[in-house]
């Protein structure tokens, strides 16, 4: 449907409501129509003609180009906004929304207050939506658009509404209270009435059809089916499309999830534009959610919090924990800060809270006495250290198995996983105590029966304790070819060297890094003001991986 | 953990007798100052003193990162740490405030770099508190600073020493020595010393004209 494009396109300018206007997008031959106004189509313009050809019919008409990316990322918000009705939704097709709401009508006082609700809330917007409730996808799209008036089928397994309106002209539709039928005889008998096309068939086969003199899906569902099957089997599945439309066939929806994520709603009579209201809001969603992660089990490791706004859009605050938690008190304080940031714009008229990724949580008991235990303490410091400053600056040291210095040392995000675990439990190659988190052990394939052996010669090594980012080049007076230093100089400061122990040499890795990566010799200095430093010399004279060796100051030594 | 007076051993390399650090009485703030912002030296004095029963708070702030390195674990006592790369010194402040507010922690240590203007009697003050509070020990370290007001308790400015003589070879660093000058303490004296620290706890170094140590230090240059 090509109206989503013209209402855009309306809403974002001043043009009276009633001048003919098309917006086109370039065809084979010159612009074609791609969506029209009222007022144009009742001048004789059409979807999909030329504009030249509409032209003859209404020379008046006013040209504007068409936008369809935009339009498709409306759409796209749309579809998340509409996740205030349902936590599946999915884009279908460029114009439409379709929303699984099984069991979520009661929400909104039943299929009829929420076919209501819907409506209104997209008139509200300058939309119309075209709404339609069937007990299967296909039979959904089909009444949304193709019935004479807005239906509803029951057992709501699939809702599309089909976003439809021309001009700034807001046509706000009630639905027409209609018969509820029951079970596919009646949903056959609402679908009977309409065209073929409306079981989204290609053009071709809907023109065969009705050269067939098969208009109907009525007429269509009196022929025998082996002879439907035998006559269209090189073409499209015209028995499939009329079972997935029946519910004969299932159709699923690609994001269909068994467990939906434990969620809490909001909603607000007026909507909200003081600022503070996203806080409150939370407030008032937190034990809800918290009450349903109780029931289920669960903890909370990622959080959103999702502002409907009154204009059709959604402003969203997330944040991660370090272990699973239900703890109203963390959570609230996680989510304050970012939750008042929120702008409101126009007004906030709903809130979720979605825990978008639960771990299993067991009621647990965290000590007799009122004081927390370490280990949850510490995941609760992560989680608002990680929350302020970002995960990439808070971070845990993990032990790789490399002897080059920059690597044996990696540093991930401590709200990762390594904290989850619960000590003694599960995944036997993270040890986060003691010797460290040696996680990723090459050759060791008896590391998951205990940690994994330890390089022993790490240990006798003497490493600094800071490490700069990047080695610093210097300037070193040594003892030709591979001598020890005398005197370098580091940022402009002359430093002679005192003593010196090394070298320790350090291959370059050849498994990874190119063959003309040269070896490193370090040393140990101690300058003559007594401070200690780890210098090397990268690469040999004549080694024949580039010319005379250069030196680098790489750590400092306490 | 450390300096009870036990019977003096000689050390090799010329570490002298032990000698009992001045600790304050429970954890508190104390402020560490880098005699030099290219001087490590201050970080084995605090290392020596550390337990590590516990995980580590390490803030260091992006200043101190360019400046003198990124902490390396494997140079550490301990891996068990959370390192927190903060942008300014108020994100570095506020870090271990958080941190020194956990009790969980075995210590918090901040490195801050030059005099911002975050740094103030107040803060320091606060995280002072915090620390006495929780009984999380916190060590601020100044790399580059002044000794302006501070709420800190105790306040110790670091240089390092000649290392002691390796045994094993004499033109080796040997064990690392201190400058260490208490310049500010509730409870104690302020003092400058020279230290070393070997077999778990602190020794007074010899002073540099003492003969033993002269000798050696003739033989290895």
């Amino acid at each position: 449907m090509p109206h989503l494009a013209i209402e855009r396109w309306a809403k974002s300018s001043d043009y009276p409501p009633e001048t003919p206007i098309v917006l086109t997008v370039e065809g084979a031959h010159g612009p074609v129509i791609h969506a029209v106004t009222r007022a144009a189509a009742e001048r004789g313009a059409r979807t999909g003609a030329r504009l030249t050809d509409a032209r003859a019919l209404e020379p008046s008409l006013t040209a504007r180009p068409a936008d369809p990316e935009g339009d498709a990322a409306a759409v796209e918000r749309l579809a998340k906004w509409a996740g205030r009705w349902s936590p599946l939704v999915e884009v279908d097709g460029t114009d439409g929304l379709r929303l699984d709401v099984t069991g979520v009508a009661h929400l909104f006082g039943g299929e009829r207050g929420l076919v209501r609700d819907i409506q209104r809330r997209f008139a509200s917007i300058g939309l119309t939506g075209r709404i339609a409730i069937a007990p299967t996808a296909a039979a959904a799209w089909a009444l949304a658009h193709y019935a004479p008036s807005p239906q509803r089928g029951e057992d709501d397994s699939a809702k599309q509404s089909g976003v439809r309106g021309i001009g700034a002209h807001r046509q706000g539709r009630t639905p027409s209270p209609c018969p509820l039928p029951a079970g596919e005889r009646d949903l056959a008998e609402q679908l009977v009435p309409l065209h073929v096309s409306a079981l989204r068939l290609e053009p071709e086969t809907v023109r065969t059809l009705e050269r067939l003199g098969l208009k109907t899906i009525g007429a269509l569902m009196e022929m025998p089916r082996l002879a439907l099957a035998r006559r269209f089997k090189n073409e499209e599945d015209v028995v499939g499309a009329l079972d997935r439309a029946l519910g004969r066939k299932p159709e699923p929806l690609t994001a269909a999830s068994a467990d939906p994520p434990p969620r809490a709603l909001l909603k607000f009579q007026e909507p909200m534009t003081h600022p503070e209201a996203a806080a409150q809001a939370l407030e008032r969603l937190i034990p809800d959610l918290v009450r349903q992660l109780q029931e289920r089990h669960l903890g909370a490791r990622k959080l959103t919090l999702s502002g409907f706004r009154i204009n059709g859009s959604v402003v969203t605050a997330s944040v991660a924990t370090a272990i699973p938690s239900r703890e109203p008190k963390h959570l609230q304080r996680l989510l304050a800060d970012k939750a008042v940031a929120l702008d409101p714009e126009f007004g906030f008229d709903a809130f979720t809270l979605q825990a978008d990724w639960c771990e299993r949580l067991d009621a647990a008991q965290e000590s007799l006495v009122d004081e927390p235990s370490g280990r949850g303490e510490i995941a609760r410091l992560v989680d608002r250290l990680t929350v302020k400053l970002g995960s990439k600056r808070v971070r845990k040291p993990q032990a790789e198995e490399s002897h080059l210095p920059e690597r044996a040392s990696e540093w991930v995000a401590a709200i990762s996983s390594s904290l989850s675990r619960s000590d003694g439990e599960g995944d036997r190659s993270t040890k986060s105590s003691g010797g460290g988190v040696w996680r990723r052990p090459l050759h060791h394939a008896a590391s998951r029966h205990g940690s994994p052996p330890q390089p022993a010669a790490r240990e006798e090594l003497r490493r600094p304790h800071h490490l700069l980012d990047r080695p610093e080049a210097i300037h070193v007076i040594y003892a030709t070819p591979e001598g020890m230093p005398r005197r370098f100089v580091w940022r402009r400061a002359v430093h002679d060297i005192a003593r010196v122990e090394g070298p320790e040499r350090i291959a370059p890795e050849w498994w990874r890094q190119p063959s003309s990566a040269r070896l490193r010799d370090y040393y140990r200095v101690e300058d003559a003001d007594g401070r200690r430093y780890w210098i090397y010399r990268e690469g040999l004279i004549g080694d024949g991986r580039g010319g005379l060796p250069n030196w680098f100051i790489h750590g400092l030594f306490g | 953990m450390r300096s009870e007076p036990a019977e003096p051993c000689a050390l090799p390399g010329g570490a002298g007798e032990p000698w009992r650090l001045p600790e304050p009485q429970r954890p508190t703030l104390t402020e560490l100052f880098a005699a030099h912002p290219r001087d490590g030296g201050w970080a084995g004095f605090l290392l020596a003193q550390l337990t590590t029963d516990k995980p580590l708070l390490w803030v260091q702030d992006r200043m101190a990162i360019l400046e003198s390195g990124r902490i390396h674990p494997p140079g550490l006592p301990t891996q068990n740490l959370i390192h927190v790369e903060a942008r300014d010194a108020r994100d570095a402040l506020w870090a271990m405030e958080e941190g020194v507010r956990c009790s969980c922690l075995s210590a918090v240590i901040g490195e801050i770099w030059g005099d911002p203007r975050a740094l103030d009697f107040t803060a320091t003050r606060r995280l002072a508190v915090a620390s006495e509070r929780s009984g999380t020990p916190c060590w601020l370290v100044r790399l580059g600073g002044t000794a302006n007001l501070s709420g800190a308790r105790m306040r110790w400015r670091l240089a390092s020493a000649f290392s002691l003589v390796n045994e094993l070879d004499p033109k080796a660093p040997g064990l690392p020595a201190w400058d260490a000058e208490l310049f500010r303490a509730r409870g104690s004296p302020p003092g400058r010393w020279t230290i070393a620290y070997e077999a778990d706890r602190f020794h007074l170094v010899a002073a540099s004209g003492d003969r033993a140590l002269g000798e050696e230090q003739r033989l290895s240059a």
